[in-house]
């Protein structure tokens, strides 16, 4: 009878944190979030929308995994502005107004070969769950990691475990392979003629010239793209992005897109519209923290 | 021969106009336009009906509120008692009285409008509905016998709330799933403070509340649960999706940032009050110089909020004339008593950008009337080398909506049309799917509130019904 215990989750009935890790020196976050409608029904590659409080803003963040049995899932976020910084001084115990999901396309996941799965910076925990997909379907897979350095590395350990075969990089050398995560899927496309699907996320430069890569070498490629969000539920048109050629909305067509028909260019731009607007929310935050209020 | 001299001397009295806030000063705030009449006001008004034997503007009603009755109760003085009276047919009122084209329905037909201007029938249901609401108490009807049968309502716009207020006096357990974190539908994220203040959306869902009705909130259905999913849990379901996808011109540049979706718009002032930003955390641009493109309720509830936002030049651009314009009169005149400007036979070609992806401009084209199309209205037809710039730091799309294909997709046995808005008997809101009903937008395309709720009350009839006669 768990669709009647589901259906009596009421209005306003608050999504409580009960775990709290912070990583990748206070930059990186990840909560355990009490949404058991959600966890049951949530795939790898979905993402929720949440919206800490009354005045908060709606902000989209991917599923890092899911607990049905304990009725959470696994948000873990990078703190770059307002509401990430907001989120970040959530504790256990706390709870978050409304989260709203299972949001967008599950990853399409079969049994194909040899898959690559591309992680930079938080992207990595987007890319957690989907590598532990494509691992379960029975699929050989390498996993690469990036971070700029190794304190901002995420989610080693579960990497390993969810993949055939991890390799590290750091841009500045200070752990694993010196460079970029493109240098090392070069070096494995070079060797391995078999690939049959590289999956790429982190930041949109990085994807961008992922996919220049793996065009190159005529491998097919998935990105999962970030667009600015309002709803996620196909009604405004914020989250536009334009893939070959065509105008799309990410939260109901995507996340995830052939990325080399993504339009790069456009997507950075959209995603910096209100780049003055999150500088005076952010200023007004960080006097407010100190003050105490 | 007094009967005679009597209804003379009504006619006498104007139409009552109601105390509004200088344009000035209004287009700069996102308080409500209207103060509403004063009782005094409300009495005067009143006495202008001459309740007719056979009363027109009854017919003129989608929902066929009892106008002549509710009318005098005012007239009278018993503001409760009409309310009271508007309430047994129409269970949102305050709303209705604010937002329904009455000039195209109850008072376009109302016998006083043949020589003098109409009784001004919105006004005085919104009189009454805000008396009530502020002033007297609001009575909880009484409910029928518990039946022990479950409705489950998707969406929770007019259509959705209307059904849900009916089906639980009837002794149904109702509950309605919404997919955003607010109830209301359109008017919440949609129509404007200044147009709909949200306290007054919020007090009807609380009064639906009080009477039983649960909410839930934050639910996709489709995503959280499918309409089979809640078919194993419930007897039958209520689909009232609205229409809620919003149509682009599809002309290039037109991902250029500062260029709104009408939806995005609304939704981000509305909704997530971003008017209100820093205070609240959405963002929204604030275009000095702002194109809106299209001229309906839409366009011009984006204009006026433009202006609102701090806008210096806010301009309409439609295709067709004055004419064909689809908004209300009222809100027309509203927008341009506040300053917005008229591009009329115009349309839009392309968007103009600069290095960081910001709008700069629109490239239009000048529109002459030619042949009528298969609405009835004359198509416009581009005249050859008439292009001209405009320059514009924000942009609004506002000329539709259609279907969101998000639930109705994901529903097997539900037929579409081909513009995929769910396919329902107007009479009844049945689908093809057995147990689901379906009305409002998502079914007759953008219509109207009034219409919406209609489209609730019927269906709310015909599952009646089939759970009455099921057992
Ligand atoms: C489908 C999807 C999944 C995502 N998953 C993750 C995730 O798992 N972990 C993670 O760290 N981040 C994720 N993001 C990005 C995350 O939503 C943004 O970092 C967050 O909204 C920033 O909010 P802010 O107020 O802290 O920053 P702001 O100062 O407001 O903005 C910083 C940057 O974040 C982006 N942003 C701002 N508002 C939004 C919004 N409403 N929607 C989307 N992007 C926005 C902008 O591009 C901006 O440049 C995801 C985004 C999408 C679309
Ligand atoms: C800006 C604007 C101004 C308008 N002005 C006027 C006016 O002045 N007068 C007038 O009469 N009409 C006006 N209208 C039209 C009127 O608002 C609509 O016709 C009416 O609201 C339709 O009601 P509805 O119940 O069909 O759906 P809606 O009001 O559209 O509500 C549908 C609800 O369903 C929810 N929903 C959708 N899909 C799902 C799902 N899968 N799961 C859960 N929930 C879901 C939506 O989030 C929404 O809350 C205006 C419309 C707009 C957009
Ligand atoms: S509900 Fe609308 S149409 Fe009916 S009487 Fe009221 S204002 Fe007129
Ligand atoms: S038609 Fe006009 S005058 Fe006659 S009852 Fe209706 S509102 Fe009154
Ligand atoms: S976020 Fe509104 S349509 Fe995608």
């Amino acid at each position: 009878m768990n669709l009647v215990k589901d259906l009596s989750e009421r209005r306003g009935r608050l999504h409580k944190i009960t775990y709290k890790r912070e990583m990748a020196e206070k930059t990186v976050c990840h909560l355990k979030v009490e949404a058991p409608r959600i966890a049951r029904k949530a795939k790898p590659g979905q993402f929720v929308v949440l919206k800490a409080g009354e005045t908060g803003e709606r902000i989209p963040l991917t599923m890092g995994g899911t607990d049905p049995a304990a009725g959470t899932i696994d948000l873990i976020f990078q703190v770059v502005g307002k509401s990430t910084a907001l989120l970040r001084t959530f504790n256990v115990g706390d709870s978050i107004q409304d989260i709203i999901g299972p949001l967008g396309k599950p990853t399409h996941v079969e049994k194909i070969g040899t898959v690559i799965c591309v992680g930079g910076g938080t992207g990595v925990a987007v890319m957690y769950p989907i590598t532990k997909a494509y691992k379960e379907a029975g699929n050989n897979v390498i996993a690469i990691i990036g971070a700029r350095t190794k304190d901002l590395l995420i989610l080693e350990e579960e990497m390993k475990a969810a993949s055939h075969d991890l390799r590290v990089t750091t841009d500045d050398g200070s752990y694993g392979h010196h460079g970029f995560v493109t240098d090392v899927l070069r070096k494995i496309l070079d060797e391995q003629k078999d690939v049959k699907l590289v999956v790429g996320i982190g930041p949109v430069p990085m994807m961008k010239f992922l996919c220049k890569l793996t065009k190159e070498y005529g491998v097919k490629t998935m990105v999962s793209l970030n667009p600015i969000m309002v709803d996620a539920t196909g009604m405004c048109g914020a989250c536009r992005v334009t893939v070959g050629g065509k105008t799309k909305f990410c939260c109901v067509d995507g996340p995830e897109f052939d990325g080399h028909e993504v339009d790069y260019d456009e997507l950075v731009k959209r995603q910096r519209a209100y780049l003055t607007e999150e500088k005076v929310s952010m200023e007004q935050f960080a006097t407010a923290g100190k003050r105490g209020g | 021969m007094a009967e005679e001299k009597e209804k003379k001397e009504k006619t006498k009295v104007p139409r009552q106009k109601m105390p509004e806030q200088d344009p000035k000063v209004r287009a700069r705030n996102f308080d409500e336009v209207p103060f509403g009449y004063t009782p005094a006001l409300a009495q005067l008004e009143a006495g202008r009906c001459l309740q007719c034997k056979k009363p027109k503007c009854i017919e003129g009603c989608p929902v066929e509120v009892e106008i002549p009755a509710f009318v005098k109760l005012i007239k009278e003085g018993d503001f409760a008692g009409a309310a009271r009276k508007l309430k047994e047919r129409n269970s949102l009122p305050a709303i209705c009285g604010r937002v329904c084209p009455q000039e195209d329905q109850c008072e376009k037909v109302c016998i006083v409008g043949k020589k003098d201007q109409p009784v001004a029938v919105g006004r005085l249901e919104r009189f009454a509905a805000d008396w009530e609401r502020t002033k007297g108490e609001v009575t909880i009807p009484e409910k029928a016998p518990a039946t022990g049968k479950k409705v489950a309502v998707v969406g929770s716009g007019p259509s959705g709330l209307t059904l849900a207020g009916d089906l639980i006096l009837k002794g149904h357990e109702v509950t309605i799933f919404e997919a955003l974190h607010k109830t209301g539908g359109v008017l919440i994220y949609g129509i404007p403070e200044f147009r709909l203040p949200k306290d007054i959306v919020q007090s009807e869902v609380n009064y639906l509340e009080r009477l039983g009705v649960k909410v839930e909130c934050n639910c996709v259905i489709g995503r959280i649960e499918t309409v089979d999913e809640l078919l194993k849990e419930y007897d039958a379901a209520f689909l009232g999706l609205g229409a809620g996808l919003p149509q682009f011109l599809n002309v290039p540049g037109e991902n250029y940032c500062g260029i709104y979706s009408a939806n995005e718009y609304l939704t981000r002032s509305n909704l997530m009050k971003a008017y209100l930003f820093p205070k609240y955390d959405t963002p929204i641009a604030r275009g000095k110089n702002v194109a809106v493109f299209g001229a309906g309720n839409v366009a011009m509830d984006s204009a006026r909020t433009a202006l609102r936002l701090g806008a210096d030049t806010v301009r309409i651009i439609y295709r067709r004339s004055r004419d064909e314009m689809p908004a209300r009169i009222e809100e027309v005149h509203h927008a341009e008593e506040e300053g917005v400007q008229f591009y009329l036979l115009t349309a839009p070609t392309k968007f103009l950008g600069d290095d960081n992806g910001w709008v700069t401009g629109v490239e239009c084209l000048r529109m002459e009337l030619g042949e009528p199309d298969e609405s009835g209205r004359r198509r416009p037809v581009p005249i050859k080398g008439s292009e001209f710039q405009l320059e514009c730091d924000m942009a609004v799309v506002a000329i539709g909506a259609g279907a969101n294909p998000l639930l109705p997709t994901q529903t097997p046995g539900l037929e579409l049309n081909k513009r995929g808005y769910i396919v329902a008997n107007l009479e009844t809101g049945k689908t093809t799917k057995p147990r689901v009903w379906a009305g409002g937008d998502i079914v007759t395309g953008s219509a109207t509130v009034i219409l919406a709720m209609g489209a609730g009350r019927k269906a709310a009839n015909s599952i009646h019904e089939y759970l009455v006669n099921k057992s």
